[in-house]
């Protein structure tokens, strides 16, 4: 098909569509507000619908519906929306029901701004609803990387019964760039048998549910999900290394945020100071292997984010101590300068040269 | 006599709503319990029912099964 | 003899947790029975919503799903729009769960015209949550949160939703009916059977609100109870058709 040049926003809904998803449900809000628009073209283009709900919470429980029908769903949103599903996001853990959701974030708490931000890494990895859980949790850097991710986030939903995120930000939503759809080759999935879609000719009554009023029930159906999460924890943990061979200090970051670091790395160098980086694709599973192997022989960590310092936490969990971990982020909807991170480069290297 | 009206007492709660419906006033609430310590409703005197289906439709339980005697098929005229 | 009335293979063979005289138990039989009777148990997903009701999928005797409090209307929407032609779908919701925290559901539900068909099971109380005051809980009414009888000044009036969302061009049939007495239930069984005759014909959304009793939460016996929804209820949640596109209503 060829490179196309198109919008974040519109990536999203095309890639979705190209992973054989036939249904969103979904909100206006900025600045993710152009993928619903392009669905609500596009879908019937395939058979599909494109359906705006009253709120994100009727838009995130038209998902469940249609997801325990067993079709390929998704919901897309922007922080306070994704807030609003919560409670949804949770029931489709409990009742082990595939869907994506895209949240496309944007600067906060309340009503925040409408820029990019990266504010919401612990509502989607450390879970932000009620319950034992986590959610597998994309976190493309580049419009291409989107096409990519979406047919992953699909066959992972389906083939672990459960809802997965795709995490952007206001600026990959809105930014625009070449990119390909290859032909997607569907996975050999497992036929979803358990799909509340009648019982005409397929068995006795099925059930999609998360209510189990017997503790041991509950206990044994919880030992079932996080032996889940372990397996994908094993199976599913995506990163991009960069530059690390070499390295004396690390940054990590992800998103759009990884791609400026990226010019502050070749500056760095340029001055004599060896950066890498570590760049997170899936946030939950988080990638600890790239740690283990660089935190006994580099000097330094550098966490940059869109945030007042989230995924940090989880960087110093994986380097256990072993090394000093720094943080440099951006609030409110500002994107942090390249130069800004050299500085902070420069400020870890101690300003050696 | 066969019954017109049967009750399956191990699922009934006592409520007594059929016994309060029934036209002919022969349904009661026996005076020993099931397995769930309720009172069974029943009927003593079956050959009083006129097999109506008030008892069974206001029966929030699905307790009660009612017979009818099948009528006499009319003579091919 | 003649079997004229016997169990709906509607419903499954297990004896319900309902309070002793709770008519959530005929109410459900009125669902099966039309269901079984149309033959489309096996072309039905039921929506069980949350409240004393949620264990419905326990009983039905068809596909079910388990909706968060409040959003039946619009997991129903999602199944409804994705299932093939000739699928049934139906929510079985309280008053709690519909008038209450899901009224902006079942308001866009009625006015996309979804073909839907809504149980509305109206008992002026939250039931399984030990007896609190419901949007449609009477003035005047004692409940554990309005312990000296519902104030208009303080808590507002009654909400009638049939009345509400007749106003809506995507409703197809809405009515009220009651569970109070033989003739009533009678009644009823015919409008939930309209009910999803109007949701076969494609012709929009549908919603039956059943006046219902909560003897235990009342504080009334079952009997009394029926008597307090004729009394009580009906007067301020009139009975009848409030939209019928069929017949021009």
């Amino acid at each position: 098909m060829g490179k196309v040049l198109m919008k974040g926003n519109e990536v999203i809904a095309e890639a979705a569509v190209h992973a054989g998803c036939k249904y969103l449900f979904s909100y206006p809000i900025t600045p993710q507000s152009e993928l619903v628009a392009y669905m609500a073209k596009r879908l019937p283009e395939v058979g599909g619908l494109f359906l705006q709900a009253e709120s994100e919470v009727a838009a995130i429980n038209m998902v469940y519906g249609a997801a325990s029908a067993g079709v390929r769903v998704m919901t897309s949103s922007s922080s306070p929306g994704v807030s609003l599903k919560q409670e949804g996001i949770s029931y489709l853990v409990g009742s082990e029901l595939p869907a994506v959701v895209v949240n496309i974030m944007r600067g906060g708490p309340g009503l925040g701004s409408i820029q990019p931000a990266q504010s919401d890494y612990f509502q989607a990895t450390k879970g932000g609803g009620h319950g034992d859980y986590q959610i597998p949790v994309y976190a493309p850097a580049t419009l291409q990387e989107i096409v990519d991710l979406m047919r992953d986030a699909f066959n992972l939903a389906d083939r672990y019964r459960t809802p997965v995120y795709i995490l952007g930000d206001g600026m990959l939503g809105q930014m625009m760039e070449p990119v390909e759809f290859k032909e997607v080759v569907n996975e050999e999935l497992p036929p979803k048998d358990w799909a509340t879609t009648a019982t005409r000719g397929d068995g006795g009554p099925k059930l999609t549910n998360s209510l189990f009023l017997d503790p041991a029930e509950l206990e044994e159906h919880n030992n079932h999900l996080q032996a889940k999460y372990a397996k994908i924890k094993e199976a599913e943990v995506r990163y991009e290394s960069y530059l690390l061979d070499d390295a004396d200090y690390v940054i990590v970051a992800y998103g759009t945020v990884s791609r400026i670091a990226k010019n502050a790395i070749k500056e760095a160098r340029n001055q004599g100071i060896k950066v890498g980086m570590i760049r997170p694709i899936t946030l939950w599973p988080f990638p600890e292997q790239p740690f283990i192997e660089t935190r006994d022989r580099v000097k330094g960590y550098l966490t940059v984010e869109m945030s007042a310092g989230q995924m940090v936490e989880d960087v110093r969990l994986a380097v256990e101590g072993r090394k000093p971990v720094f943080f440099y982020g951006r609030t409110g909807g500002m994107v942090p300068g390249q130069e800004e991170i050299l500085e902070k480069i420069i400020e870890m290297a101690g300003g050696e040269q | 006599m066969e019954p017109r009206v049967v009750f399956n007492e191990d699922v009934c709660k006592g409520c007594g709503l059929c016994v309060s419906v029934c036209p002919k006033n022969i349904i009661s609430l026996a005076d020993y319990l099931n397995g769930k310590g309720y009172r069974p409703a029943t009927v003593l005197e079956q050959d009083k029912c006129i097999s109506c289906q008030s008892c069974a439709i206001i029966c929030p339980d699905q307790v009660i099964s009612v017979y009818r005697p099948e009528r006499k098929k009319k003579s091919a005229s | 003899m003649e079997l004229v009335f016997e169990k709906t293979k509607g419903l499954r063979d297990k004896t319900t947790h309902y309070c002793p005289g709770c008519t959530h138990g005929i109410i459900h039989r009125l669902v099966a029975e039309v269901m079984e009777e149309m033959g489309i148990l096996e072309d039905t997903v039921g929506v069980a919503s949350v409240g004393c009701s949620v264990l419905s999928y326990e009983y039905f005797n068809c596909d079910m799903t388990q909706a968060a409090h409040g959003r039946a209307p619009a997991v129903a929407t999602g199944l409804k729009r994705v299932l093939p032609e000739g699928r049934f779908v139906f929510t079985y919701q309280g008053d709690g769960d519909l008038a209450s925290i899901g009224t902006a559901e079942i308001v866009h539900a009625a006015a996309r015209g979804e073909n839907i068909t809504v149980i509305f099971v109206n008992n002026a109380i939250y039931g399984m949550t030990g007896g609190q005051m419901a949007p449609t809980s009477l003035l005047g009414q004692k409940t554990a949160t309005s312990p000296f009888g519902r104030d208009a000044g303080l808590q507002g009036s009654p909400i009638r939703i049939s009345e509400m969302l007749a106003t809506l061009d995507g409703a197809a049939y809405i009515t009220r009916v009651s569970s109070h007495d033989v003739p009533n239930i009678i009644k009823a069984k015919k409008a939930i059977r309209k009910a999803f005759e109007t949701q076969k014909k494609g012709l929009g959304f549908s919603l039956v609100e059943i006046l219902s009793t909560c003897p235990t939460n009342w504080g009334l016996d079952p009997l009394e109870s029926l008597h307090w929804v004729r009394d009580n209820m009906v007067p301020v949640f009139q009975l009848g058709v409030y939209k019928d596109v069929e017949e021009g209503k």
